[in-house]
Parts: C-alpha cells; structure tokens; sequence
C-alpha cells in the first residue's frame, strides 16, 4: 500500500469525526511516512511500519470524547431557514417525545446493567452476613443446650460461607464483563452519530 | 501495567522527549526507543491530550518542501517533570518495601 492508499483508507475510516479532527490526524500521519521515507525507508515499508489504517482509526475514535463528536453533530454547519423553525416548532411534540424516549431506553439499559451488577454483589454480601449471624446464633443455640439445631444452623453458615467465595470470584468477572461491554456500548453510540452525518 | 499508571508515564515520556529543545513527532518515537517502544497511534494521543492541557503548543514549520509539525514545551509541561520526579523518589520507596518484604520470604 503506497501513502495515498493509506491516507485515504485512514480518511474514510475517520469520516463522521470532526472535520479538524480528521485533518489533524492525516496530516500526523503524513508526516510520519515522510519521515521515515527521509531515512531511506521505501514508500511501502514505511507504510507498513505505521500499521492498519483501521485500527489507527479504532484508537482515534476511542480517545475523542463522545461531547466533541456530538457536539459537531448538532452545531449546523450553515443558517436554518424560518420555515425549519416553524417545521421544528410544530413537530416538536413529536420529535421532542421521540427523543426523550430514546433517551429514557438509554438510562434504562444502562441502570439495568448495572443492577445486574449490584444485585451480584448483593448476593454476595448477603451469603456472608447469614454465614457470620448463623454462627452466632448457633453458639447461642449450644449455650442453651439445643446441640441438633446448632449444628444444623452452623453447619448451613459454612455452606454459605464456602458459597460466597464462589460468588465473589463470579461478582468480579460479571462487573470486568460488563464495564468491558459499556466500553463497547460508548463505542457504538459514537459510531452511530459518525455515521449519520456520512448519509446526510 | 496499570492503564492509568502507564498513561502517566507516557506524558511525562514525551514531555521529556521536547524537554531541551522542540521537536517533531518521528523523532520523538526515536528518542524513546531505547528505552521503550511506543506506537504512533499511541504518541499521536499523547500529544493531543498534552496540547489540550497545556503542557505544549504546536508550531508547523517548513522542511524539505513539505510542512512538519514541532512541538515546544511550556512552563506547565516543565513543571509536569518536576512533579513527577518528586512522585516518583515516593513510589521508589515503596518500591524498596515492596521488594524488601520479597527477600523475607525466599
């Protein structure tokens, strides 16, 4: 792949970010070849050294903040017409509802998300305070001579003990799980704004 | 390494690759490489995340019929070194109790 290919390449991959953006990056990038070409490397190789246009375009997207893209998303690049207004005015009932329920799908996604997480942990927490009170009372139990029910009792604690340490190691995976997919989430809504200024 | 703990080591990278005169983006991957391998992807976030807070600016210049861009330290970068020079005689020590604890057990 020569220069050209990789800018372009780089280019499509970045369409829907900022405009400055895009040309900061390019221009970054540019100059990183010519440089390496400078030394002796040829066009090719140089090109190879800086590695895929996709995953440079991957790391670009992940490091500008979701306000900027969206940011550049709402600013009208030129002067809405009166009749817009009007338009904007009169569906507003429509538009606004819409909007405020897709925001309200949003919220409710990620709440839920994170009441899976907290509902582990919870469980979690709850294995280990029946194990600590079940022993407690199971020595009151042998304190006043009902030994059967104690050992019942006590014996259920450590069952519930040995149970939370299960749980503990699954409560960690699930939150690293779900932290990871929220990343992922954010990934997606960003992409979904970028793209929707490439149709428009 | 810790993602947040190696961020920081990586500003203050870069921040001492510009700290004696300006430089350009494929020299300072140069600079560094003896000491640690940095991808371009990774110095380009550097440096916009640097030029955000302030702790450089960014003039282009003219060099061999093309445009290239130098990057200059400012006072707040400077003092960016600074501080983490005085962090880090902190972190050595824990480091010396850390490893300290280590001998002990072998």
């Amino acid at each position: 792949m020569n220069k050209q290919e990789f800018l372009a390449k780089l280019q499509t991959n970045l369409s829907g970010l900022p405009e400055k953006e895009v040309q900061d990056s390019l221009g970054f990038y540019s100059e990183m070849i010519d440089d390496r070409m400078e030394e002796g490397l040829s066009e090719e190789d140089a090109v190879r050294e800086i590695g895929s246009a996709e995953d440079i375009a991957k790391q670009i997207i992940s490091e500008t903040p979701l306000i900027k893209i969206v940011k550049d998303k709402i600013n009208p690049k030129r002067k809405i017409q009166a009749w817009e207004i009007v338009l904007l005015i009169l569906g507003a009932p429509l538009w606004l509802s819409l909007m405020i329920a897709v925001f309200a799908i949003i919220l409710a996604a990620y709440v839920s998300i994170w009441a899976v997480v907290i509902s582990f942990w919870a469980v979690f927490v709850s294995l280990i305070a029946v194990a600590l009170c079940g022993i407690g009372v199971g020595a009151g139990l042998i304190w006043n001579n009902h030994i059967l029910s104690a050992f019942l009792l006590i014996g259920t604690s450590f069952v519930c003990a040995g149970l939370s340490v299960f749980c503990f190691y699954g409560c960690k995976a699930a939150t690293k799980g779900i932290i990871l997919l929220a990343k992922k989430i954010i990934f997606g809504i960003k992409n979904s704004f970028m793209k929707r200024k490439k149709t428009a | 390494m810790d993602i947040q703990l190696k961020r920081g080591l990586l500003d203050v990278c870069v921040l001492a690759a510009i700290k004696n005169e300006d430089s350009y983006g494929y020299k300072i991957l140069k600079d560094i490489k003896p000491y640690l391998t940095m991808s371009e992807s990774t110095l380009y976030t550097i440096l916009k995340r640097l030029e955000t807070s302030e702790m450089l600016t960014v003039r282009t210049a003219e060099h061999g019929g093309r445009l290239r861009k130098y990057y200059h330290i400012t006072n707040a970068g400077l003092k960016r070194i600074e501080d983490f020079k005085r962090e880090w005689s902190e972190v050595m020590s824990i480091y010396q109790f850390v490893t300290k604890e280590d001998d002990k057990n072998e």
